[in-house]
């Protein structure tokens, strides 16, 4: 039975099960002459919550393990009828197997055929002992439950016992998210570092990933120098911090101190659409309009600007960026105390001598994490780069010439086929963890400076 | 006395325009931004409007019926495919022009029509079988650079050899125009097909039903586990340092780069649990994960902002903390996390990194069925589009957009509408 009808008869049954439970325990508290201690449907919550999790959590399991478990003991089968083999390639006929298994290919060896036919029945002996096992823990745990509800026992602390550790669970998978995270990423890049020496990686200058053409050739492994990459993200972050920067600073400024409330009302939901845009339209916008702009620009100038170049890409991610920075500092600025701004102006300060030199410097703190932010926003951005940046890795600092950002080689060396082996693929892991890093790094530090220097006015 | 006194007037004057300096440099600024997004969306409506219709030929056609119904008279698909319908197509349109007869003029204006027409025939007779053995008029699509032309995109000052129409296919085409033979029509493909090798015949659909069945994975899969956390983190949590340590999680998460994301789902979901690649299952839990900060984030906010009271006075009455917080807090905090849910699911709706890392990147025909079958999604659509070669495929992405970001502007009107309506001053 496939995982959703299990999971559907499993919810079927624990709902049944919490009707009978809650009618019964509705019977017995009618009849009963001693005080119940919690209400029917708690009893049904309580048969329920038995009912309907262990037997989920074991789909889960059998789910996750089984096909895990089977490749296991096929890949020992295969190793035991042909001991020559090394690990590729009995992945590679494990593979072939399960598509040979699956009837999208065919084979006409008979030691793979046969191996396939046993690979389909023990797949599906396992199959039948996940569906066999997972019903009969709900139907006798259901059954048990319900049939033996005692309304002197409280069954709601039970069950509100339970929802609490539910919650918690919820709010620990934050923990676990990151924690899968930086345990993928270095899980992969550890074994890019088995075949690419580290501080080759950190400190190389030269970044070639698709060099290597045959893997018999002299220095066939390409060459994965970050440094280039990592020159090329900047390089085109800084042209998006230097547009959004100014505009974004100076339309906060004005929509928190001088603008009227009317006016405020309506710009700052308009520059808010900006926000919403996906970063794909952006990046639609920079590869097919801004660039061959700025090219036309440059070419009546007389410079030779490159069709991909990192100015086009950098100042359309700055236009994203604009509301980000906007809105933030808008809020920070407008969390500075009126009685800062009022003793100023009462001190004969003009409103814009207030605003530079008493409310900015107070508001700083939050403007430099907010800054830092949008820095990590600008390195992680992802679409426009790939739509609008190039491929190659300059060592440049030219923002007329192409430039690679990290997220464009992360996704140029992932998209297609890839094999988790390959040297290039696990290339790719190593730029996310270079990446990871480097935006967690700026957000912490973003949140210490705006942690640590802001001042409790109030 | 009065030096002084001009002196001052001086500066006074110099503070003023100071101020006024910083006005209008935050004015500059706001119409800059604006000037932006509007510059922004007029480019891209302008180069996507064009693609609602597209350029349409008659033809008239006569069809065997004995080449395609089988005994009992229902539509063989077995005899259909030995059909011909490419031929008959093309033969039906070179009816048009009797003065043509060499083999190399037919051939370049056979090019004209869509190589998708002949199946648009079969399609036609699947549908309605009763018009076969009589003389029908019927509209097929014409090839995309017929369709370019039409629409007049399609750039004649290039020279000959370097277009992909000839001046001898030109003048064929402005006679198909003028005797109305072919014309610009709504473009019905663009919405009820998937994607296509061919400009003229590829759709949204395809997308539209991919991104509904992700975002249905991560609206089932974020909603709860954030609405459970930020109840927890609000009402059970001790402080302490586990506490804090979920606390900085949660905000960490929230900052991370999308693509991160991406690269969790392709080694844990893909490579370690052996999920099907390109499926919206998939796409979806990546999606969730990176949504379950915004919307904890906004739960919590709601949820603080119910005055305590409210809870004091359910406790007091005799409720359990859980009462408290499930009968009475959650559903005054309701609206507050719709609209942070509303707002990140709009995210989700136009994330396109992570999906591209766990191969949502594919060229899919079919639409996706299920929930484990491979799938794209709108914003990647848009992005495969706007990466192709033909140019009919741009305005095509265009379009796209716009119906992305019309719906993206629905969802995020829709937050703000509920977040004025039912904000409530306690």
């Amino acid at each position: 039975m496939s995982f959703s009808t299990l999971l559907l008869l499993i919810i079927a049954f624990s709902l049944c099960s919490f009707f009978f439970s809650s009618s019964s325990a509705f019977k017995k508290i009618k009849s009963a002459t001693s005080r119940p201690s919690a209400l029917p449907k708690h009893y049904g919550q309580y048969s329920l919550a038995w009912t309907l999790f262990p037997a989920f959590l074991l789909l889960i399991v059998f789910t996750i393990i089984g096909p895990i478990y089977v490749d296991n003991f096929f890949k020992q089968q295969i190793a035991l009828t042909e001991a020559s083999y090394d690990k590729a390639k009995i992945e590679l006929i494990l593979a072939m197997i399960k598509n040979i298994s699956n009837g999208s290919i065919s084979s006409d060896e008979p030691k793979i055929l046969k191996l396939a036919d046993e690979y389909s029945n023990y797949l599906s002996k396992i199959y039948l002992f996940r569906t066999l096992s997972v019903l009969l823990l709900s139907s006798i745990l259901g059954i048990i439950i319900s049939s033996n509800i005692n309304i002197l026992k409280n069954s709601r602390v039970k069950v509100e016992t339970f929802y609490r550790f539910l919650f918690f669970v919820s709010a620990v998978i934050a923990i676990f998210t990151t924690l899968g995270i930086i345990a993928s990423l270095l899980y992969e890049s550890l074994r890019f570092f088995a075949l690419y020496p580290f501080f080759d990686f950190l400190f190389g200058l030269h970044w070639a990933p698709n060099i290597a053409i045959r893997s018999d050739q002299v220095a066939a492994q390409g060459s994965f120098g970050m440094l280039p990459v990592l020159l090329g993200t900047i390089l085109v972050a800084l042209i998006a911090m230097i547009v959004a920067l100014p505009i974004g600073l100076f339309s906060a400024i004005y929509l928190a101190e001088f603008a009227s409330k009317r006016v405020r009302d309506i710009i700052k939901p308009t520059l808010e659409v900006l926000a919403g845009i996906p970063t794909v339209v952006y990046g639609y916008f920079a590869a097919l309009t801004a660039a061959p702009f700025i090219r036309k620009i440059g070419m009546t100038l007389g410079l030779d600007v490159s069709s991909e170049s990192a100015l086009a890409a950098g100042a359309v991610m700055g236009i994203m960026i604009i509301p980000f920075i906007s809105s933030l500092s808008d809020d920070i600025i407008n969390s500075v105390p009126q009685s800062l701004r009022d003793g100023s102006l009462g001190l004969g300060a003009t409103k814009a001598e207030t605003t530079i030199k008493v409310v900015l410097p107070a508001a700083f703190p939050g403007l430099v994490g907010a800054f830092l932010l949008a820095v990590s926003r600008a390195i992680g951005e992802t679409m426009i780069v790939v739509m609008a940046a190039g491929l190659s890795a300059n060592l440049t600092i030219n923002p007329l010439e192409t430039v690679t950002t990290v997220t464009v080689q992360i996704v140029s060396l992932l998209t297609g086929d890839t094999e988790f082996d390959d040297i290039k693929t696990l290339s790719a892991f190593g730029l996310g963890l270079a990446l990871f890093a480097f935006t967690l790094i700026l957000n912490v530090i973003a949140l210490v400076v705006s942690r640590r220097l802001s001042e409790q006015y109030d | 006395m009065i030096d002084k006194n001009i002196d001052q007037l001086k500066r006074l004057k110099l503070r003023k325009n100071a101020e006024m300096r910083l006005k209008v440099y935050g004015i500059l600024s706001i119409s800059l931004a604006l000037i932006m997004l509007a510059t922004l969306m007029i480019s891209i409506g302008l180069s996507g409007y064009s693609a609602l219709q597209q350029a349409y030929v008659k033809l008239e056609i006569n069809v065997d019926s004995k080449k395609v119904l089988d005994e009992k008279g229902g539509f063989s698909n077995q005899k259909a495919l030995l059909v011909n319908w490419d031929g008959i197509v093309s033969n039906s349109f070179i009816t048009n022009f009797p003065e043509i007869t060499k083999r190399s003029e037919k051939r370049s204006l056979r090019a004209l029509m869509s190589s998708n027409a002949g199946y648009e025939l079969r399609q036609y007779f699947q549908k309605n079988p009763d018009d076969l053995d009589e003389n029908i008029t019927i509209w097929l699509s014409a090839s995309d650079d017929f369709d370019q032309y039409m629409k007049g995109r399609f750039n004649t000052s290039v020279d000959e050899k370097d277009r992909r129409l000839s001046n001898q296919q030109l003048k064929w085409i402005d006679f198909l125009a003028m005797e109305k033979i072919s014309k610009l029509k709504f473009n019905t493909s663009f919405f009820v097909n998937a994607d296509s090798r061919e400009p003229e015949s590829a759709g949204i659909l395809g997308a539209v039903v991919g991104s509904t069945l992700t975002l249905t994975i991560t609206i089932l899969f974020a909603l709860p586990l954030a609405v459970m956390a930020s109840v927890y983190l609000e009402y059970f949590a001790k402080p302490g340092r586990l506490t804090d340590f979920i606390e900085v999680n949660i905000n960490n998460l929230a900052a991370i780069p999308s693509i991160v994301f991406g690269l969790l789902g392709l080694s844990v979901f893909l490579g370690f649990f052996g999920l099907p690649r390109s499926a919206p299952l998939v796409g979806g839990l990546c999606l969730g994960l990176m949504t379950i900060p915004t919307i904890i984030i906004a739960s919590r906010a709601s949820i603080r902002a119910v005055p305590p009271s409210i809870k004091d006075a359910a406790l007091a009455l005799g409720a359990s903390r859980m009462q408290a917080a499930l009968h009475h807090v959650l559903p005054l905090a309701a609206p507050g996390i719709l609209t942070g849910t509303i707002i990140g699911m709009a995210q989700a709706l136009g994330e396109t990194a992570p999906l591209l890392m766990i191969g949502m990147v594919a060229f899919i025909i079919e639409t996706p069925d299920s929930f484990t079958s491979a799938a794209t999604a709108m914003p990647v659509q848009i992005f495969m589009w706007s990466d192709s070669a033909e140019r009919a495929f741009y305005e095509r992405s265009s379009l796209a957009i716009l119906f992305l970001v019309g719906f993206l502007i629905i969802m995020n009107s829709l937050a703000v509408f509920l977040r004025r309506k039912f904000e409530k001053k306690w």
